[in-house]
């Protein structure tokens, strides 16, 4: 099981990373006369009826008496072309225009359909799922080393310092935290640019969840404090920086992961949710939540279904980690 | 006694701790309600210096805490700047919506996960509790952002159950009958998308529990004394799962206000949900702050009828050194 979960994650984030190269187009290239275009159908028969080796497409009409409603046209097939030359896109920093693959003009693949733009899924799936996880890592890291830092320095020196700091943590898990989330953003400037916006995000979902990592890890030092082999080092003249560094900190790394591995998939919910609702990360830049905005309208939700896969693909990283949640969690927690 | 005092006043500090930390929050911000009226040429800066006078805006940070605190204390909580009308009345009518909605999911999620948890944690590692437990996984891995939209689908294909909204556009006209049938029916969806969210939660708690409480030497012994299963489970082990069981139920209170605010949103329901994400879009400073003490004053709730719970059921509790 940990195994599908780690190898399925690390595709996952693998195909974010390369999403440059695996995405046929620009995430935000528009398509004026192909909006809501169903899923390409990927053809191995002809219209003759002979069976081809390698997938080709057909072309879309749109339908002249309905709005978004296509049909094939079947006079001239597109086979599926490898490591074209594309949409220019940068990957670590060099400028590169292969994609992974492609089709000739004037056909499209739309593996995904596209959105009311004519805007392709499968390419804004990959480019948003960077913005999504990316989220998810950076503010969980955030949460964490400030819930390392209070929960170390509360844990460790104890007394005044340990009385004033956890009545803080109890302020901040007092908080109903989708509200207090809200109610940051509530206060934050409304029409900025996507990069700031991803940054404010980032920033405001890593602090408001520091608390409860907090309590744990200064649990965790409370007892490793106590251990004889500190009190040992201690007389020997340890200092506290070389003790926390060496002996205590080392032994909060099973609280630590287990932590990681519950916020992070919590913190892509919350970036999903404040951009669905119009709080996060705005157009033209993708992400799995402000592409879901648009099902708030009813119609759209009935009728194209495939603009519901940014909602779907959440589904395998939750598993992911709630497998590895549960496995460190045994392992690094109470299977000494 | 000495015991519930502290929780009691810890409770309040906690309001009062929030409550100061919004006002921070406020101040940090840039921009105002009243900021875009700044552009609007036809509205002279008399007009908005008299409004944020009205208002108490061009007042320092503690004197408008101060002032809102009095407000609070008349039972206005301030003032809305959209709707003119005390933050109070605005957030009582949205609430009594949200309630509904949640108070009738936590009961119906109780209802299932108990009853389920002890089957579970009864045949641990049975088939039955296998099925359970890997439905239960399944739904966990659903993120209520989806289980609701995928509700939504269903009703609108199905033309079941009436999507979005509270009540249909004719419902003044309908008789007394009607109108609970009416509400009933758009009902039915956000109880879904809720009851299916909390479900696997309280029922991995439950079973957790369960199978702590029958690993307990005094129910082996009960068993060995041939004591009937059905007695035992009730009457034995059920009391002893009782603590954890209480936090929880703690727990959903706590969450009353807060766990419905996003399927609120996308199924329209008119409750907390849609009137914060609006306050929030126009800067209605005082209805944010309301709700987020509201539902603070509910997570404290929730937390202190736990304490007071525990504190009756368990002797424990109550002689030790709180």
């Amino acid at each position: 099981m940990v195994r599908i979960a780690v190898v399925l994650l690390s595709l996952l984030y693998g195909a974010i990373l390369g999403a440059g190269f695996l995405a046929p187009y620009d995430p935000a290239e528009q398509d004026r006369a192909h909006p809501f275009a169903p899923p390409t159908r990927l053809h191995f028969v002809d219209a003759e009826g002979s069976l081809h080796g390698w997938p080709f497409i057909y072309g879309l009409i749109p339908s002249p008496d309905n709005f978004a409603e296509y049909q094939e046209d079947r006079s001239r097939a597109f086979p599926v072309r490898l490591f074209v030359s594309g949409d220019h896109y940068s990957l670590l920093g060099f400028s590169c225009r292969r994609h992974w693959f492609g089709i000739d003009e004037p056909g499209h693949i739309f593996l995904l359909g596209t959105d009311g733009y004519g805007r392709d899924q499968f390419s804004r799936l990959l480019w948003g799922g960077r913005i999504s996880l990316l989220a998810g890592l950076i503010a969980a890291a955030l949460s964490l080393s400030l819930g390392m830092a209070v929960g170390s320095v509360s844990g460790y020196f104890g007394g005044f310092v340990d009385d004033t700091l956890m009545r803080l943590v109890e302020l901040f898990l007092a908080m109903p935290w989708l509200y207090l989330l809200f109610a940051v953003r509530a206060f934050l400037p409304l029409h900025i640019s996507p990069t700031v916006a991803f940054f404010l995000l980032v920033v405001v979902i890593g602090t408001v969840g520091w608390a409860r990592p907090a309590r744990l890890i200064r649990g965790v030092v409370l007892s490793a404090r106590e251990r004889k082999y500190v009190l040992a080092a201690r007389g020997f003249g340890a200092s506290d920086f070389y003790l926390l560094r060496r002996h205590i900190l080392p032994q909060t790394m099973g609280v630590f992961l287990t932590q990681a591995a519950l916020l992070i998939p919590q913190y892509i919910l919350a970036e999903v949710t404040l951009s669905f609702l119009g709080l996060g990360v705005g157009e033209p830049v993708p992400s799995w939540g402000n592409m879901l905005g648009s099902l708030q309208q009813y119609h759209i939700l009935a009728s194209y279904w495939w603009m519901l896969a940014p909602a779907l693909v959440l589904v395998p990283v939750f598993w992911g980690y709630q497998v590895l949640a549960d496995f460190l969690h045994e392992r690094l927690e109470f299977g000494h | 006694m000495a015991y519930l005092l502290r929780r009691l006043l810890h409770g309040a500090l906690v309001l009062v701790g929030v409550s100061v930390l919004s006002f921070l929050f406020v101040q940090l911000a840039p921009g105002e309600f009243f900021s875009d009226m700044r552009l609007n040429p036809q509205v002279s800066p008399e007009t908005i210096r008299h409004l944020r006078a009205q208002y108490g805006l061009d007042r320092a940070l503690p004197i408008r805490y101060v002032r809102w605190a009095r407000s609070v204390a008349k039972g206005d909580w301030g003032y809305s700047f959209a709707y003119g009308l005390p933050v109070s009345k605005l957030i009582w009518s949205r609430a009594r919506n949200t309630l509904l909605l949640t108070i009738t999911s936590a009961l119906l999620a109780w209802l299932i996960s108990i009853p389920l948890g002890i089957y579970a944690a009864e045949r641990r590692d049975r088939w039955g509790d296998r099925v359970t437990v890997a439905g239960s996984s399944a739904l966990l891995t659903v993120p209520d952002l989806l289980l609701a939209l995928a509700l939504l689908i269903l009703a609108i294909r199905t033309n079941a159950f009436a999507a979005g909204g509270m009540t249909s556009p004719d419902f003044a006209e309908l008789g007394t009958v009607a109108k609970i049938k009416d509400v009933a029916a758009h009902f039915t969806l956000p109880l879904a998308a809720l009851v299916l969210g909390t479900l696997p939660i309280f029922f991995r708690h439950v079973r957790a529990s369960m199978i702590e409480a029958l690993a307990l030497p005094s129910i082996q012994s009960a068993r060995a004394h041939g004591i009937p299963r059905s007695r035992i489970l009730f009457r034995y082990a059920l009391p002893a799962a009782a603590n954890s069981l209480i936090s929880l139920f703690g727990f959903s209170i706590a969450t009353l206000l807060s766990a419905s605010l996003l399927v609120e949103v996308v199924m329209s329901w008119p409750g907390l949900g849609p009137m914060l994400l609006e306050a929030i879009l126009a800067r209605d400073l005082y209805v944010v702050i309301g709700a987020v003490m509201l539902s603070t004053f509910f997570l404290v709730a929730g937390n202190l009828v736990a304490d007071v719970l525990l504190y009756l059921s368990d002797p424990r509790i109550r002689r030790g050194p709180a």
